[in-house]
């Protein structure tokens, strides 16, 4: 007995960032916001990239809390969709580069806590989908700059989940 | 001598505008007073959040949520000096109608020696039913 011969990496790693291209590419203020996104297997950090316009306070100087609040809201989103996405990616059954594959889950409430002022530099974000149900997902995201235990602001969100997507991919069928 | 309320909205005025993130993101200071702002912004393609339906990013709405709320604690004629949001809770009740202005408005409704406990609605343009509601603290900072 032996087991089947494992996909080539480069396939792996093609159709998982396709995945993660499709949650983030098509979202103007992700790229209005300067965010990106690293992938080690399903590990996903948000990062914020420092640009002068994120200022909210010139004198100290310091990240604007809409910004931050931005940035962890999509740092929240875009982790709970691409876990959703996962399973059915790496099994086939959809593909993600088919229109109407991805359908986005809408926040009920978000709740952030500024814990320190963010400093003029990139920021990180990691979520954890600490719940998700069929309906209903609660998320917890922290942020930090340089010391990854220093956090300078954390987040919980509820979401709606989106219905269910019908398959498109090969074995989809 | 007392700043008369245009002088008050004016300096207000220039001061949000004087932020980088709400000048990027186009907000404006349409009214204050003594513990109340009112902020809006216009909806914009590069701040929407979800390319299907062309709604705007909830992210847009806290941040006009949370200047609109320090807006308003600075505005305190008994206020502080300086304020920094301490924490600040979104409920959106309904996404923001794609292409309509973007109205905010925030009322410190309590100040503590330290703290200042604010709320604020949010709506697009039908004033009758409001696209979020937030609820915060902020910190007051007061001269030494």
């Amino acid at each position: 007995m032996s087991r089947p011969r494992p996909e080539p990496v480069q396939a792996v790693k093609q159709r998982r960032d396709a995945a993660l291209r499709v949650l983030t590419a098509r979202v103007p203020l992700i790229g209005f916001m300067g965010i990106g996104f690293d992938r080690r297997g399903d590990e996903l950090t948000a990062v914020m990239t420092y640009d002068e316009k994120l200022i909210g306070n010139p004198y100290l100087p310091a990240l604007h809390g809409g910004a931050i609040a931005t940035f962890l809201e999509t740092a929240a989103i875009v982790e709970l969709s691409f876990q959703m996405l996962w399973e059915d990616v790496e099994s086939g059954r959809i593909d993600p580069l088919e229109p109407g594959a991805i359908r986005l889950p809408k926040t009920i409430d978000f709740t952030v806590d500024y814990l320190r002022s963010g400093l003029p530099r990139d920021a990180y974000a990691r979520a954890r989908v600490i719940r998700s149900g069929r309906r209903y997902a609660s998320v917890h995201v922290e942020a930090w700059q340089d010391n990854r235990d220093r956090l300078f602001a954390q987040a919980t969100a509820h979401f709606l989940m989106p219905p269910p997507v019908e398959a498109t991919g090969a074995t989809g069928a | 001598m007392a700043a008369t309320g245009d002088d008050r909205i004016g300096i207000a005025r220039q001061f949000i505008e004087a932020i980088p993130f709400s000048r990027a993101v186009g907000m404006v200071l349409d009214d204050i007073g003594d513990g109340v702002a009112e902020i809006s912004m216009a909806w914009a393609e590069e701040l929407v959040g979800d390319p299907e339906s062309g709604v705007i990013h909830g992210g847009m709405v806290s941040a006009l949520m949370d200047t609109c709320g320090g807006a308003a604690v600075m505005s305190r004629l008994d206020g502080p000096m300086a304020t920094a949001t301490i924490d600040l809770r979104i409920d959106y009740m309904r996404p923001a109608t794609p292409g309509q202005r973007i109205r905010a408005r925030a009322e410190c409704y309590h100040l503590t020696r330290s703290v200042a406990f604010v709320r604020a609605q949010a709506w697009d343009e039908d004033p009758d039913r409001p696209v979020a509601t937030a609820s915060g603290a902020f910190t007051a900072e007061r001269k030494a």
